[in-house]
């Protein structure tokens, strides 16, 4: 929301779920959508007499995080709790981090819709246990509490205030979504809940460098009503400001069927979390061989990746962007590069060619009924000028279909490949200039285009086999003014 | 330092101690007595240490990621107050 007189300024926390199998300090399993209560353990529970044991993959997942963002990692972290009463958080605190997190400060370079680059600060990523669910429905004066949940792995993800729109938030949620899934620390299933975003948001007059009163929306869960949830905050809060009232500091939940933010609980009241750190729990030691042990576990960084591809394979900025995007992408499109050794080919056709068939069936890459060895032969055939591009399309679709298992075989069994024997063309081209002299004429005459109907009537006749560069050439030869 | 009788009220209600009016100013007193204990301590010059978040000197150990623990909702659940279709039924926390 632009507004001439109001500058909106806007941080977010992204909870991303480590995608572990065990919970963070117990052995009950995170597998999503299980009978309710049937993965809460007694450590779940906060049953009397129980330890909690910290879960080395939520570790390395949160060093990860911290290596990839360039972020310090913190050499002794420690667990806090933050204490408030929820029926679905049966201990009576939460463990969470909060004066030594796993990781402190780092910086994100978020790509905008318009290409340019937005430097966004990262405060710190901490490690903290989720809760459980509490169902408000269905029971008489009573709520359900399914404790699934509680004890799921989760990283916060806190930015600095340093984000001006509803949409670089969106920008820089859907970057933080595109990491945490490209290191493959979490699946990113924002319908699941494995990747939620609170927004705080508060607007101040333009030109102004003190903070005005925050609101925070919590739980957004998609990248649309991340947008909408502020566009409307932000419309609200300068309601209230320009008719003289004031803003509150209170957190705020975005209801997408009356598309409004409305309060939830007055913070004010609320914020004592009297955190200290955990007794049951040490401090938690990375050493420099811990951090080079993840270092060693992590895939190629989009950063890397991205100038490998401009530098290495010539690709442009913005497709070799749309290829490091996701992971599944750019190792289909290094492995149709290794079968084909045409990266400007490959890029085209995996972004392009490929991915609106994918898009049209709904497929991930993954599912690709196509794999990156046959899409390769493909633009093999295609470079050797053993086919046409319109021809390469045909042959992409039959492996698409299933007709066969490699564009060879396809090529060969469907009589596909181009005509490049210069006789066998040249007869085509003078059957079709005997059967148009009216054509010829206005060509002769100075009509150019004409050029392309004959080009047109050419492929036709030798059904698309033809090698375009060729008809081309030989047509402008005899038809010489 | 002394407590004052608000600040006991406070720390009930966040801590959801019942206390009865009676009992609030020997309560605050007895806080008070803690918290003297506690300046006491804060007089010691500690500005060349490093503050321990745990009192044990030693690092947190490590846990594999692996699903150790069987599904023991039914012996959890068999003394829960109140329970419907595997959940636990508590009162109504929301309006």
């Amino acid at each position: 929301m632009s507004n001439a007189a109001w500058e909106t300024v806007i941080g977010l926390e992204i909870h991303a779920q480590m995608a572990t199998k065990s919970k963070i300090f117990s052995g009950a399993s995170i597998a999503f959508g299980a009978e309710p209560n049937s993965q809460a353990c007694a450590v779940d529970l906060g049953l009397p007499g129980v330890l909690p044991v910290f879960n080395q993959a939520a570790l390395v997942s949160a060093v990860k995080f911290g290596l990839a963002t360039g972020a310090e990692i913190g050499r002794k972290s420690v667990f806090a709790r933050k204490n408030y009463f929820y029926p679905d958080l049966p201990k009576g605190y939460q463990i969470s981090q909060l004066d030594h997190p796993i990781v402190g400060r780092g910086m994100i370079d978020v790509v905008q819709e318009d290409g340019e680059i937005k430097q966004v600060g990262l405060t710190r990523a901490h490690l903290e246990e989720d809760a459980g669910k509490s169902l408000h429905e269905n029971f008489v004066g009573q709520s359900g509490i399914d404790l699934n949940r509680a004890g799921t792995p989760l990283l916060e993800i806190v930015s600095e205030p340093d984000i001006r729109s509803a949409k670089e938030a969106v920008a820089y949620a859907r970057q933080i979504h595109a990491l945490v899934r490209y290191i493959d620390i979490c699946d990113g299933n924002m319908q699941e809940g494995s990747f939620r975003v609170d927004a705080n948001v508060s607007i101040r007059p333009r030109g102004s460098d003190t903070l005005g009163t925050r609101t925070e929306i919590k739980n957004l869960n998609s990248f649309r009503f991340l947008e909408r949830a502020i566009n409307i905050e932000v419309e609200r809060q300068i309601d209230l400001l320009e008719d003289g009232g004031r803003v509150s500091q209170e957190t705020r939940l975005y209801d997408p069927d009356a598309d409004e933010t409305r309060s939830m609980r007055s913070k004010e009241e609320a914020n004592d979390y009297r955190y200290f750190p955990d007794p049951d729990l040490l401090p938690v030691h990375v050493d420099d061989a811990f951090i080079d042990s993840c270092r060693e576990q992590m895939p190629e960084l989009p950063k890397l990746r991205l100038a490998r591809f401009t530098d290495e394979l010539a690709l442009g900025e913005s497709e070799a962007r749309q290829l490091i995007n996701d992971r599944a992408t750019a190792d289909f499109f290094e492995a149709t590069v290794a079968a084909s050794k045409q990266p400007r080919h490959a890029a085209n056709w995996v972004i392009n060619e490929l991915g609106a068939r994918l898009q049209k069936a709904d497929l991930g890459i993954e599912q690709s009924p196509v794999d990156a060895e046959q899409l390769g032969g493909v633009l093999q055939r295609l470079a050797d000028d053993t086919i046409s591009g319109k021809i390469a399309k045909q042959v992409l679709d039959a492996l698409w279909a299933g007709e066969g298992k490699s564009a060879d075989e396809i090529i060969e069994a469907k009589g596909l490949k181009q005509i490049t024997d210069t006789g066998a063309i040249e007869a085509i081209v003078d059957e079709v200039l005997a059967a148009s002299p009216e054509q010829v004429e206005e060509y002769l005459g100075g009509k150019d285009k004409v050029i392309g109907f004959f080009v047109g009537k050419i492929m036709q006749a030798s059904k698309g086999k033809a090698n375009p560069g060729q008809v081309n050439q030989l047509l402008k030869a005899k038809l010489k003014r | 330092m002394a407590v004052d009788n608000k600040t006991v009220i406070d720390m009930a209600h966040l801590a959801r101690i019942a206390v009865s009016e009676d009992d609030i100013p020997k309560i605050a007193s007895q806080m008070g007595k803690v918290l003297e204990i506690a300046e006491k301590m804060a007089a010691v010059d500690t500005d060349h240490l490093e503050p321990m978040a745990h009192p044990l000197d030693a690092a947190q150990p490590l846990r594999v990621d692996d699903v150790t623990e069987a599904d023991l909702r039914e012996a959890f659940q068999a003394v829960a107050p109140s329970v419907d279709k595997g959940l636990y039924l508590v009162p109504k926390v929301i309006e």
